[in-house]
């Protein structure tokens, strides 16, 4: 490969990540200040990418006054999570709730509504009522970028970010991208800067051995995690992994959001339900395991008691929006959720806000611990943010920085940073042979299900962090022959970092909490005394890892000590489970 | 440390009597989340090169002429 050139561009708000909170971000920046030069940057198109590729499902977390109040809403999520939350972001996010429904139903999003023209809010969660159906989802991307266009955003599409760059004064300054597709850098100044760039979902690998059979949207590799990371800023309960119950090698959502409602449910090899509430939590998640490990595995998803038109609208739901392959999947198969139910596993493990509760720390502000640097959506660290949770906490970010933004000039970039980054990136470019990122990543991927996945064994974690810290050498053979390549050996490393960054904040925690999300074997309790505060990451100046407690700011909804339980009475016992 | 090729089937794959590459549609190939689809040599079709694939489907949904067939990979199906 040639030596790639590098370009300069100058921006007020730069927006790294196109999917879902970064475009409304661009939008809610650029609204705010219409004069602002505000740049997207997104590494594969924003026409189609993220999570939303190809639309969604539904808002599982949507509080609509008639069904939900915000206040509810804070004290559902802070009892889901162990009490280990940020009330005031949750808070903020359950009052832009309705207003962006609004705002994205004008834009033309088209939610189910009932005869009367109101939201039709449905129950799935274990106390309140929060899931609206789109089931005509599929659109919402073409949305979003109707809207971009009218407002001029500049959309920058195919150029991966991997480094942030910060002043001489500590404050964010811009970023660092390559081209995918010709390894050509573009360096970004800004005076503000929104990462977006969703969860970390290619940590684990899946039971089925193909590495983009991820859950999640398989761009989506921990980059903006590993950015914040070597930026400095603090990411908090790394050890609060998200791990889902998906259908079997599909890897795709079975799901509780969309066929709970309609009376589908999850069951054991009997056909009987074993938990009251489908709703996705790491206590869930700890019975779904239980059950597996129990002679009553595997776990299946049931539907074949319901009527065969219900089935066919669940179908038309499933089949056509957020992940419209599980049809083929099914015919392929021979399976049909009228006939059998369908089996389900355990997904690999990642770090995701929007299922769980990990991320880059932000306030209720969108702020993170670096000035001027802002996080939304998957990657940030407000808890069960979903889709909806992406719109809104993009729209904080956004609206904050754009008056940050006005308050501040633009910094030089630091030319001995710039000329780091470059080697960093290109050295995979400059050998003839080596390692290929498709091994590495292979090898790192199969020692995080080994090792890290739960239940989590110190003694495991330990031999982790010696794996890993050897193929972190292996790194420095690794080659890359062409652009297409060059991504992979990129994102391997940010995989690596997460990794590193999973196996650390598992090893603090002391403590069992989240069910099975930071389930540890040898401190199986949990430990209020201790542990009842937020554990903060970060990387020093000599790039080892850091932790610190943060404690728990004071709660804006108060929880009783009783109520405080409700999600760990989640079994159904044996003998009602019968009927 | 010397490289080898490693074959595998693709899952998705595309009907050369109805792609229209060669008219400059690159539809497909823009709308790929993992970048993993390419125009070939001649310059006349579209095909799956890497088989890196998330089954999302955006390539068949956008494709002008209904030439894209999204398989699920091998490993899963
Ligand atoms: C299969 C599936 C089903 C779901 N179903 C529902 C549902 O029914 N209801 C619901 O409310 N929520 C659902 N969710 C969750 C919801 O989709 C997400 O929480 C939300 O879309 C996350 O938005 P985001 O902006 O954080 O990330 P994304 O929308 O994933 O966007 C991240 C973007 O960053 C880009 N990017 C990554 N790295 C870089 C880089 N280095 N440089 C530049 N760009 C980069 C990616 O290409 C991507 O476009 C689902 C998620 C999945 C995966
Ligand atoms: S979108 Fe369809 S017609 Fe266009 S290049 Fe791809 S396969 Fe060919
Ligand atoms: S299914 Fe998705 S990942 Fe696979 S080629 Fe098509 S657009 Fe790309």
């Amino acid at each position: 490969m040639s030596q790639p050139g590098t370009e300069y561009l100058d921006a007020d708000v730069l927006v790294i990540g196109g999917g879902t909170g970064g475009p409304m971000a661009a939008i809610r920046a650029k609204e705010a200040n219409p004069n602002l030069r505000v740049v997207l940057l997104e590494k594969a198109n924003v026409k189609r990418s993220g999570a939303v590729s190809m639309g969604m499902d539904g808002l599982n977390n949507a509080v609509i006054p008639g069904y939900a109040t915000p206040e509810q809403y804070v004290k559902e999520i802070t009892i889901a999570n162990d009490g280990i939350v940020h009330q005031p972001a949750l808070m903020a996010y359950a009052q832009g709730s309705y207003d962006m429904i609004r705002f994205l139903d004008s834009l033309d999003v088209k939610f189910e509504k009932d005869g009367a023209g109101d939201y039709a809010v449905r129950k799935v969660h274990h106390m309140g009522t929060y899931v609206l159906p789109m089931p005509q989802g599929h659109h919402v991307k073409k949305v979003l970028y109707r809207q971009l266009r009218r407002l001029r955003i500049g959309v920058i599409n195919r150029y991966m970010a991997t480094r942030l760059m910060r002043a001489a004064d500590g404050r964010i300054s811009g970023a660092i991208g390559v081209n995918t597709r010709t390894s050509e850098f573009l360096v970004v100044r800004a005076k503000t800067v929104i990462m977006a760039t969703g969860a970390a979902g290619r940590l684990g690998l899946p039971s089925s051995g193909y590495l983009f059979g991820t859950y999640e949207n398989a761009a989506n590799c921990g980059d903006g995690h590993a950015m914040a990371y070597h930026a400095g800023a603090e990411l908090a309960n790394l050890e609060c992994y998200q791990i889902n119950p998906l259908i079997k090698d599909y890897n795709g959502p079975a799901c509780a959001y969309v066929t709970g409602p309609f009376g589908g449910y999850t069951a054991n090899n009997k056909g009987q339900r074993f938990i009251e509430c489908d709703y996705w939590s790491g206590q869930m998640m700890l019975e779904f395991w239980r059950e597996l490990q129990s002679g009553n595995g595997p776990v299946f998803l049931n539907m074949t008691h319901l009527a065969p038109e219900t089935v066919s609208e669940i179908e038309t739901i499933l089949h056509s929006n957020e992940r419209p392959s599980r049809g083929r999947f099914h015919e392929g198969r021979g399976t049909n959720y009228r006939e059998r139910m369908i089996e389900m596993h355990i997904s690999e493990i990642g770090f995701c806000a929007g299922h769980s509760a990990s991320g880059v720390w932000v306030n209720e502000f969108a702020e993170t611990t670096v000035p001027g640097l802002y996080a939304a959506g998957d990657m940030a660290s407000v808890p069960h943010n979903y889709m909806l949770g992406a719109f809104v906490n993009g729209a904080i970010a956004g609206a904050r920085a754009a008056s940050f933004a006005a308050e501040v000039d633009l910094a030089e970039v630091d030319a001995d940073f710039l000329a780091a980054e470059q080697a960093r990136v290109l050295a995979p470019t400059l050998r003839e042979d080596g390692l290929t990122p498709h091994e590495i990543e292979y090898k790192t991927r199969r020692l995080v299900n080994d090792y890290l996945n739960p239940p989590k064994v110190t003694a495991k974690m330990r031999i982790a962090q010696e794996r890993f810290a050897e193929i972190r050498e292996d790194l420095s053979h690794m080659v890359a022959r062409d652009p297409h390549e060059l991504l992979r050996a990129l994102e391997v490393q940010s995989i690596l970092d997460c990794a590193d960054m999973a196996a650390a904040a598992s090893l603090y925690r002391t403590e069992s909490r989240w069910g099975f999300y930071h389930f540890r074997v040898d401190h199986p309790e949990t430990d209020n005394e201790n542990w009842q505060c937020h554990t903060m990451l970060w990387r020093d100046q000599d790039g080892a890892i850091r932790h610190r407690k943060r404690p728990i700011a004071p709660y804006v909804v108060p929880v009783d000590a009783s109520e405080m339980t409700a999600y760990q009475r989640l079994r159904i016992p044996a003998a009602q489970a019968a009927e | 440390m010397p490289l080898a090729n490693h074959d595998t089937s693709v899952p998705v794959i595309v009907d050369d009597a109805k792609c229209i590459a060669a008219k400059g549609c690159r539809v497909c190939v823009d709308v790929c989340p993992l970048d993993v689809l390419a125009i070939d040599v001649t310059g006349s079709r579209a095909y799956m090169k890497y088989d890196e694939c998330w089954y999302c489907m955006p390539c068949e949904a956008d494709c002008p002429t209904g030439a894209v067939t999204v398989n699920i990979p091998y490993l899963l199906r």
